[in-house]
């Protein structure tokens, strides 16, 4: 049967049809809808650890205990996961364990570009690399195939437009499960102490020299030779964006992107005239096929950022520009904005108006970076804001006393925000955090987390009380807001601010898209035109519900507009009501 | 009929919620019941927060790439109206443009700092042979929900392809449940009479 698939569907699907039944990760687009897909299947086991490390290690223990396990992570998941994933790959992985790399190229929804092929070689792992939906669903099986055959674990890389771009998919018939699951005891081979990691050192070395050999003729490192003047070496989805401009060029295409079959390049070489590579972000091939002592053209003709497409491959093979006749018209933007309703917005209505450093993270409220809220003031990682406003806190001492606040969301807290945090009450932190919890993971599109009370599946579980955890950690200063309403929240901070120690701040309030609306408010606001003084403080909330509309000024009067409500978009969350000083909002 | 080795693309653009994914997902079923190799691609993830969300389209008998290069799509559908000028450079002269007349401020004009482009289907006219204005959200209301505006639009789209017109609607009685089939028809046929 032949089906239209996403890449992340059919990744799902191969690791199905490969009979695996086990999978764990946390969820950070574009890699999220892997493991949700693979859930829908009948009689597996699949869950959202709290972080991308507990995910790689919950898939160890499957593997350990014999179980054929994945682990999923966007490409900056990879970095909090890679301290067991450098090690595992040491031990290797008695059943078979797979890791899921969705790389970003043009940081679509991500804080960098990092290309994750150069994990495969740091972490001496090997990698595969499928070009759209039908070879995801190959070559996730191909990995644990791989993955069982050498003891490894195995690399399997996406990047935005294979995860998110759908194509035909033939489907195969899974194999059915067998459960091979036992303790077994190897502690030579998994007890990673200097004297034991020696030894296992080595293994690795051998390990990837057969990989290498069966590099050579694995099925999917193709060659297709046309036009021998040109040959192109490629990888991934830029395969796709090659053959589309130069069909008749003569093409290797690397299924396998780590380790390099170094034999197969070299013919492939001796075969065509002048070589291309073709890769987006890093020179990963390049290098490594330069250092075979082979002559190619890379990065001196191809952009080091962002995702390529047909258009830039083929104008920097043919140096000259043929791209669209129309330029695209300079219109304004439209950046992704804080939804009508969200509980982020009164909170950092308050916080932009402070005069204090905020230190943020990741999640939907980094949007509030921007005008008109500019509410935050720095993000680099998940869980940064509480490490970064201790130290900012530290470094500034009695000029930081009261100005630093970090703030995070619930499920980034869970993530990573709960050692640094700790820290803050160890080291005796002057810091103010707030954890702006809407009971969600909101920017990925709704997933649970151990705060929520609910499993992936939706079903009940133990619930995370963050207040306990808060206090636990030996934070003395905890108070719970509601950040619907402005003068509670403006207080709570002014209040805790003026404290000496840590405190911090739960600003509750579940996300407004949330499928259990247990806070949601469906009444939309007016605004009534004639005490609307046209003063634009209600714009400064930045609610995508109100415009700004121009009408003819009275006689006598100066006003240029008036503020307008959307119905349509309006919550009825009431911010606008509690910022109009004229009493025009109700 | 598409020759052996030709490719058309079409790109749908607008804004997050306005049911452009649902509109290339029906698309691109209908290209693949036709007999064509079919590739999409689109992107995701902060759209829901009203971001720009965009689909290509791309069918024919060997497809490669998902993503059409600038220059080479044959028909943009902008489900917005201004968001037909963000994607100008993707068309050639030949290209068609189905433009929705729905306007959705972006946050420059809601807090009145940037005017929304005016006369927008004038500049589209003047530079290209077909265009074709669609009051998408006008005829989805007497289709019986606004919320089909999207598949008034995929109508519209229809009327300009040389595809059956009973594979679309075997793909539309597909998609939707039984309640929303007969409603999400008749958007399909005013849009295919836009």
């Amino acid at each position: 049967m032949k089906v239209l698939m996403s890449g992340n569907e059919a990744i799902a699907r191969g690791v199905y049809e490969a009979g695996v039944r086990f999978a764990a990760a946390y969820p950070g687009t574009p890699s999220t809808e892997i493991l949700e897909e693979f859930s829908k299947y009948e009689g597996v086991y699949a869950e959202w650890s709290p972080n991308e490390k507990v995910a790689v290690e919950v898939a160890i223990g499957a593997a350990l205990a014999g179980e054929k396990a994945l682990a999923v992570m966007k490409h900056v998941g990879v970095n909090v996961a890679a301290d067991p994933i450098f090690t595992v790959s040491y031990t290797g992985t008695n059943s078979a364990l797979v890791i899921v790399s969705a790389d970003d190229p043009s940081l679509h929804s991500s804080q960098n570009e990092q290309d994750n092929r150069n994990y495969a070689k740091f972490a001496k792992i090997p990698m595969l690399e499928p070009a759209d939906a039908q070879e995801a669903k190959e070559f996730a099986k191909l990995a644990f195939v791989l993955s069982k055959k050498f003891d490894t674990p195995v690399f399997l890389r996406s990047t935005t437009r294979v995860s998110h771009s759908k194509s035909i998919v033939k489907l195969g018939k899974p194999v059915a499960y067998q459960d091979k699951t036992a303790i077994t005891f190897n502690p030579e081979k998994y007890v990673m102490v200097p004297a034991l990691a020696r030894l296992r050192r080595v293994e690795v070395e051998k390990r990837l020299e057969k990989i290498k050999q069966y590099a050579e003729t694995f099925r999917e490192n193709k060659m297709e030779i046309n036009d021998r003047r040109v040959g192109i070496i490629t990888a991934g989805m830029p395969y796709n964006y090659a053959k589309e401009v130069f069909p008749d060029f003569s093409y290797l295409k690397l299924g396998m992107v780590y380790p390099l079959p170094e034999k197969l390049i070299k013919t492939f070489a001796k075969k065509v005239k002048k070589i291309y590579v073709v890769e987006e972000l890093d020179p990963y091939l390049e290098e490594q096929i330069k250092a075979m002592g082979i002559n190619v053209i890379g990065k001196e003709i191809f952009p080091y950022t962002n995702e390529f497409d047909p258009g830039i491959i083929e104008s920097a093979i043919k140096k000259h520009l043929k791209g669209g006749k129309f330029p695209a018209q300079k219109i304004p933007s439209r950046p992704p904005n804080l939804c009508p309703g969200c509980p982020h917005r009164g909170l950092f209505y308050v916080l932009g108006k402070q005069k204090v450093f905020i230190t943020g993270d990741i999640g939907c409220y980094t949007l509030s970076y921007m005008k008109p809220l500019q509410g935050l003031h720095s993000c680099i990682c998940m869980g940064a804001s509480v490490g970064m406003a201790h130290g900012m806190s530290k470094a500034l001492k009695e000029k930081g006393k009261g100005k630093v606040v970090g703030v995070i969301g619930d499920s980034t807290f869970v993530h990573s925000g709960i050692t640094p945090l700790l820290n803050m009450a160890y080291n005796k932190s002057d810091a103010l955090i707030i954890i702006c919890d809407n009971s969600t993971t909101a920017m990925t599109g709704m997933q649970e987390h151990p705060a929520t009370g609910f499993t992936l599946q939706g079903e009940r579980t133990k619930q995370l009380d963050l207040k306990l955890l808060v206090s636990s950690l030996g934070i003395d200063n905890i108070r719970v807001i509601d950040p619907y309403n402005l003068g509670e929240t403006k207080e709570a901070i002014k209040e805790e601010l003026a404290k000496d120690g840590p405190s911090v701040i739960i600003s509750k309030r579940g996300c407004v898209l949330f499928k259990r609306k247990d806070y949601a408010t469906e009444n939309p606001l007016k605004i009534d035109a004639e005490k609307c003084t046209g003063c634009k403080v209600c714009l400064g909330l930045g609610c995508p519900a109100i415009s700004w509309q121009k009408i003819k000024p009275k006689e006598g009067s100066k006003q240029q507009g008036i503020s307008v409500i959307d119905e349509g978009l309006c919550t009825g969350c009431g911010l606008c009501a509690q910022v109009c000083k004229f009493g025009a909002i109700s | 009929m598409l020759k052996n080795d030709e490719i058309k693309s079409v790109l749908l653009a607008g804004v997050g919620g306005q049911g452009i994914l649902k509109a290339s997902d029906i698309m691109c079923a209908v290209m693949m019941e036709a007999g064509f190799d079919v590739k999409k691609s689109e992107v995701h993830g902060m759209a829901q927060r009203g971001g720009c969300v965009t689909s290509h389209v791309r069918y024919g008998s060997k497809v490669y790439s998902p993503l059409e290069k600038a220059g080479s799509i044959q028909t943009l559908v902008s489900f917005e109206k201004m968001e037909s000028l963000r994607y100008l450079h993707y068309l050639g002269k030949d290209s068609s443009i189905i433009v929705n007349s729905e306007k959705i401020n972006p946050p420059a004009v809601n807090i009145g700092t940037m005017p929304y482009p005016a006369d927008i289907i004038k500049y589209l006219k003047k530079k290209f042979k077909l265009v074709m204005e669609v009051d998408a959200s006008d005829l989805a209301q007497k289709a019986g929900n606004v919320k089909t505006a999207n598949i008034v639009l995929l109508g519209a789209l229809a009327s300009l392809m040389a595809i059956d017109q009973n594979i679309w609607e075997k793909i539309i009685k597909k998609t939707f449940t039984e309640k929303l089939v007969k409603m999400n028809l008749e958007a399909f046929q005013l849009g295919i009479n836009a």
